[in-house]
């Protein structure tokens, strides 16, 4: 068996710096999961098809079982648990809890970090724009409505939050 | 617990517990395990939907450096496997789902496991698989289940016929009832194999523990598989353990077994711990699909809408094995004539071998397929009699009292006059049209039932005990797959025991350390450990009131349990901490735990073949309501409005029931209107998301949710299950809705724009 080449890779990944050594081939995903325990990115598909992989990286959400580890090479990488922590719960978090948007859970850390992509940039989406936003993220359990609803209730806390802070 | 006690727990909106951990990335599932000196399963599949195996050579992969096992079905001590229907209870039959675990002499579908591999990387295994040499000599294949019904078609299982069974239901006589009848209609259904799709694809991962048990944690709807994973190694069932994780979505997917018996397997041989996880398009290509039906109808109705007589033939695709198909096929045959009255009924069902991926359990079990027949019949009838679609139904609904076909008395209340009143009421104005959008709206009703059948002899067991500072311990065998189903025990836990949901914590899903409470299947769970559950917390509940009864010099009758105190409702205000009254009862000895077993009715069958009489602990009936746009010019359809009313008994977790009804409505729209496995000769078209067309965000409406309580379900508090029910009715719902849109009824789901657009111009060929 030829052992394929490796190259050093840095991410950020929540706020940390992580080296690994990674073959060209290997995906974002892989490195994450399997060189790095970040179980909490899900497979799903592997394809782009499912978006339960999905981060943040520098900022913007991609699957990152579409992403070659060594293109996010010196970026950063935010996950579901760099989102918020119990101790310190996102509002994303809060309200999908509270509204009863998570039933399996399993597409819910590419939920959570695909709407956390968009309150970033639009803090005050309309329900049309949730919906296209998390388009690429399928979820089989809830039928969408609760997730939808979850994400609106979110962007109207950390706009509250935010006014309060001014 | 009076009736008049105030519920100060159930059948509030709670969020759940495992949500939380969901919701920042802590819960571990099946995948997100690993272990010192861990080995990667993988398996080879078959190339061919029919074809002997002439020849395997491993020795080329078993060379390879880092490949520690390499094994075919002569490595499997008892090379058969079979999905225990009855998992305590010997259900006969003649038809359990014999399977090979590894394809011995011949395949019998593509995707069919031939080898396995473990290695100490995943890639190396992959370039294993590579390295197998099987020799195949391709043979005809069977890929049409009513091809296969005839005498000349080439088995598919040697040594068996095609037709694994079938099943006949007789109710007066069918022809007199035509006679009667002024309207007959008659039309030919067909609907498609459906793929589960949970999101987290089949996982496990398996060790042997320091005592020489072989460990199984994996993602299944039933830990009580250990049994027949044992008997595949030939071993004592004690000396396997099974350990369910939290289930990234199940749907009757993962009600087989799917990894287990390969990682049993892998492990076994080379005594190391082995983690296998399928590729989606290995789930797709392996895993079992919801039934494929043929479904020919023919309904007679009086003119002012009475219904006089119902025949109906069903065929079901079985795939290569049997599996679950004999009793996805007697589901079928109970609800074959829906929740109506009529004097006069005749069903044939058959379920048949075929060389297309095998079939098995899929939300509804049988349900879904026969309501789209019969529901679409209605709705024809609705139109030949010119009667609404909804007062053709109102006549003909049964109510609490009367028989199924079957025989079976609804003991229980029947809300299907409610549901759809609601349904209809919901609806309100209709859209109006634009350009080339047409609008239209259809309803359909549905039943389905909760608990397995009778003659399954079902059981669940749980364990409540309260420890010395008052918090609360549940053991339940239960799988958790996403409904809530951990959820709702500690909830019903809580309310008995008079403690915050916080204060409770569940173990659930091991075999070795939570008793048996059976699968998490057949909407079963809530009925049959939630009642466990209320059995076991209203024990505990018991010492405590009585210990303190003693203590406080106060008739136990007046004593409550309400925030950690045990309160004298007269308003005394004598009170005591619950967890001084735990700590005197654990001082004098007395037990602060109990175990119980639940037992469903209990009934032997005589004859499966033409089954009658009470098969069901009870049903849930609902009504879903579709408005719907249909573009003339490109035949989509968009679904506007989707209500589902049910009657959920007693909701205990609103937020749940919520989402159960929620997620099978859009279930339901994605088996109307994209899900389809296309297979070509036994050939999968669709191993992807990308060709498996799933509702997106971006397809669904806000599906409206009208909840009925009728408080008479046969559950903890008279809940009914809703996790299969929220699916049955979706279908009909939207092909009578597009319907009343265009004219022009569809009979084959999926209702694709092609079949529209092909309907429409036919239509007006026909002038």
């Amino acid at each position: 068996m030829k052992v394929s080449k490796t190259y050093p890779l840095k991410l950020n990944v929540n706020g940390e710096w992580k080296k690994a050594e990674v073959t060209p081939r290997e995906t974002l995903l892989h490195v994450m999961r399997e060189r790095l325990s970040h179980t909490e990115v899900k497979e799903g598909c592997g394809k782009g098809d499912c978006g339960a992989c999905a981060v943040l990286l520098d900022g913007k959400p991609v699957n990152a079982c579409l992403t070659l580890a060594l293109q996010a090479d010196g970026q950063r990488v935010v996950t579901l648990k760099g989102i918020g922590t119990p101790d310190k719960p996102h509002p994303l978090q809060e309200s999908f809890i509270k509204k009863g948007a998570i039933q399996c859970g399993f597409c819910s850390a590419g939920m959570i970090v695909t709407a956390k992509g968009l309150l970033d940039k639009n803090p005050k989406p309309s329900r049309e724009e949730i919906g296209k936003a998390i388009s690429g993220n399928l979820c089989r359990c809830t039928g969408y409505k609760k997730i939808i609803e979850a994400i609106e209730e979110a962007a109207l806390k950390l706009r509250r939050t935010k006014n309060d802070r001014r | 617990m009076n009736e008049k006690t105030e519920l100060r727990i159930i059948g509030k909106p709670i969020p759940r517990h495992d949500a939380w951990e969901k919701a920042f990335g802590l819960t571990c599932y099946a995948a997100d395990f690993s272990l010192p000196g861990m080995l990667y399963g993988k398996v080879l599949r078959s190339n061919y939907p029919s074809a002997r195996i002439l020849s395997v050579n491993t020795s080329r992969a078993e060379r390879l450096k880092g490949v520690k096992a390499v094994l075919t079905a002569k490595d499997v001590p008892r090379n058969e496997s079979v999905t225990r229907f009855g998992q305590t209870h010997v259900v006969g039959g003649g038809f359990e789902g014999l399977y090979r675990v590894l394809a011995d002499r011949k395949v019998h579908f593509m995707g069919e496991a031939v080898a396995l591999v473990a290695a100490e990387a995943e890639e190396i295994a992959e370039k294993a698989l590579e390295l197998i040499r099987v020799d195949y000599e391709p043979l005809p294949g069977i890929f049409d289940p009513i091809e296969a019904m005839k005498p000349d078609a080439p088995l598919v299982q040697e040594g068996r016929p095609n037709i694994i069974t079938h099943y006949e239901v007789v109710k007066g006589d069918v022809k007199m009832g035509f006679s009667e009848a002024d309207i007959i209609v008659e039309n030919t259904y067909r609907v498609p194999f459906v793929d589960h799709a949970y999101l987290e694809p089949e996982s496990g991962m398996a060790w042997i523990d320091e005592d020489g048990v072989i460990t199984i944690r994996v993602s299944t709807q039933v830990i009580e598989h250990f049994r027949g994973i044992a008997d595949v190694l030939n071993l004592p069932h004690n000396r396997v353990r099974v350990i369910g994780t939290y289930v990234g979505g199940g749907f009757g997917g993962k009600e087989d077994i799917t990894v287990e018996a390969f990682l049993a397997l892998l492990t076994y041989k080379t005594g190391r711990p082995v983690k296998l996880t399928y590729t989606r398009e290995e789930s797709i290509l392996s895993h079992s699909k919801r039934h494929p039906y043929v479904m020919i109808y023919k309904t007679g109705a009086k003119k002012d809408g009475r219904l006089t007589a119902l025949e109906a033939k069903l065929v079901s695709d079985a795939g290569a094995y049997v599996y679950l198909s004999p009793w996805v096929l007697l589901y079928s045959m109970v609800n074959a004539a829906g929740p109506y009255r009529i004097p006069h009924v005749k069903v044939d069902g058959y379920t048949v071998l075929t060389n297309n991926t095998f079939t098995s359990a899929n939300r509804g079990f049988g349900a879904p397929q026969v309501c789209f027949a019969y529901e679409s019949q209605m709705d024809e009838l609705a139109r030949r009699t010119g009667l609404e679609p909804e007062k053709i139904r109102m006549m003909n609904y049964l109510e609490k009292g009367e028989a199924l076909a079957t025989g079976q008395i609804l003991e229980r209340h029947v809300a299907l006059q409610e549901t759809t009143e609601k349904v209809i009421e919901a609806l309100e104005e209709r859209t109006l049209p634009s350009g080339q959008m047409r609008i239209g709206r259809g309803i359909a009703s549905g039943m389905t039932s909760y608990g397995r059948m009778v003659f399954l002899h079902d059981t669940s067991r749980s364990h409540v005990s309260i420890e010395m500072d008052g918090s609360v311990t549940i053991r339940a065998g239960i799988q958790d797959i996403g409904g809530g189903q951990a959820s709702s025990l500690c909830q019903i836990t809580a309310e008995i025991l008079g403690v915050p949901i916080e204060d409770i914590k569940i173990y659930i899903a091991d075999t070795a350390l939570t008793p048996f409470a059976g699968t998490t299947t057949a909407t079963r769970q809530l009925y049959m450990s939630g009642n466990a559950t209320l059995m076991a917390a209203l024990e505990v509940r018991k010492v405590l009131v009585h210990k303190a009864a003693g203590m406080l010099g106060i008739d136990p009758e007046s004593l409550d349990l309400v925030d950690r105190e045990v309160i004298d409702k007269e308003g005394t205000g004598k009170s005591l901490p619950l967890k001084e009254v735990v700590r005197a009862c654990a001082s004098d000895g007395v037990p602060l735990y109990h175990v119980a077993l639940f037992k469903a009715p209990f009934r032997n069958i005589a004859q499966f073949e033409r089954i009658e009489g009470q098969v069901f602990p009870d049903f849930t009936f609902g009504t879903h309501g579709a408005e719907v746009a249909v573009d003339e010019e490109t035949g989509r359809i968009q679904v506007l409005k989707l209500i589902s009313s049910f009657d959920v008994g007693r909701a205990i977790n609103r937020l749940s029931v919520e989402g159960q009804i929620e997620g099978g409505a859009i279930y339901g729209m994605g088996y109307s209107l994209t899900e389809e496995v296309i297979l070509n000769q036994g050939i999968t078209m669709t191993p992807s998301f990308s060709e498996y067309l799933l509702p997106t965000s971006m397809d669904v409406p806000d599906v409206e949710t009208i909840l009925i309580e009728s408080g008479d379900g046969v559950g903890p508090f008279g809940a009914k299950g809703v996790g299969e029910p929220s699916v049955c009715s979706v279908a009909p719902a939207i092909a009578n809705a597009v319907f009343n849109a265009i004219g022009v009824r569809i009979y084959d789901l999926p209702l694709t724009p092609e079949k529209i657009v092909k309907a429409l111009k036919e239509k007006k060929d026909m002038g």
